[in-house]
């Protein structure tokens, strides 16, 4: 089979829908609801809402679709449509920042780990240098999502603001790529990435309470411990 | 390479800054010098190195860790209805 550009391919879908090829539509929904019930997310406040919102996309998409020129994907047009609808979904229930806003609001400077885990900065050889390095975790061979931590990983996912939560669900979740999450949300590519980095370490924080709390530091040690280190790679280098 | 300390702070970022831009490395975002100066950090902090490992590891790692399937229900109308969609 001669391999197919993205845009011939939404070509041939656009075509087939305008056709009333119900089985083109069926697999468009089928592709693409997961990832915009998790956009529609963050803008209206219940799961419901949010059903509710890509239903009314769908219709909204079936009765545009002969206005669809191809400027963007089939994908960015179908998440600028589930935008603008959760928008005004939002907005009926007093929630209508744009996503960008969204995205500000949470860009607060937090620290991706606590400053407590690192020597002070004024630290005489060793400023700002692991004083507690990351709880290493068991890899089993089927990978983090293997028994329980899968259960620690959603429930952190859960746990985030909501445009970190929609970055990762979108990047990490669905596996989109960082283009097309920019393009579906109309954010930055800095923005997409603070908020993916945000999401992505407090998930890694999450897996590190379960598998070990942190104790407390005694900065003397650890700084006794890293002067033996130096000294030894040192003199293993001569 | 001998003479190198193991953290050459004047030039390598401390691992408190380290953290905040692996994911920048990891999406290929940072400059060539940065990239070279944390990957030079890297080659001698198991600590950055194990943070950076982790951080790789949940990227790579969650697809399908939460189902937000659309209820059959509702998909199964939606497209029951796609005919008069069209028609109208």
């Amino acid at each position: 089979m001669p391999k197919t550009s993205p845009q011939e391919q939404d070509a041939a879908l656009v075509a087939a829908l305008r056709r009333g090829n119900a089985d083109a539509f069926a697999t468009l929904v089928d592709s693409h609801s997961p990832a915009m019930i998790r956009v529609a997310l963050a803008y209206v406040p219940s799961r419901a809402a949010a059903e509710e919102t890509v239903q009314e996309t769908w219709i909204a998409v079936m009765r545009g679709v002969d206005a669809f020129e191809g400027r963007s994907s089939l994908k960015t047009w179908i998440f600028r449509i589930l935008t603008n609808v959760a928008m005004r979904a939002g907005a009926r229930e007093r929630r209508s920042l744009p996503f960008s806003a969204l995205a500000e609001a949470e860009n607060t400077g937090e620290p991706s780990i606590d400053p407590d885990r690192f020597l002070p900065a004024d630290h005489a050889l060793f400023p700002g240098h692991w004083a507690i390095m990351p709880t290493r975790w068991p890899t089993p061979e089927e990978g983090l999502l293997a028994g329980e931590t899968r259960e620690v990983i959603a429930v952190a996912i859960a746990k985030l603001p909501a445009a970190q939560r929609t970055v990762i669900a979108l990047r990490d979740v669905e596996g989109w790529s960082s283009e097309e999450v920019r393009e579906a949300l109309e954010i930055s590519a800095g923005n997409q990435r603070i908020l993916l980095h945000r999401a992505r370490s407090r998930v890694r924080n999450a897996i590190e309470d379960y598998y070990g709390a942190v104790e407390e530091i005694d900065y003397d040690a650890v700084t006794a411990e890293l002067m033996a280190d130096t000294a030894e790679k040192e003199t293993d280098s001569d | 390479m001998a003479d190198q300390p193991v953290h050459s702070h004047a030039e390598a970022p401390a691992c408190i800054e380290v953290v905040e831009i692996v994911t920048d490395y990891l999406e290929g975002a940072l400059p060539p010098a940065g990239a070279l100066r944390l990957e030079r950090h890297l080659a001698t902090c198991p600590g950055c190195t194990e943070y950076l490992e982790q951080l790789r590891a949940i990227a790579g790692s969650l697809r399908g860790v939460t189902d937000d399937s659309f209820p059959p229900e509702l998909r199964d109308s939606l497209i029951a209805d796609f005919p008069h969609l069209r028609n109208r």
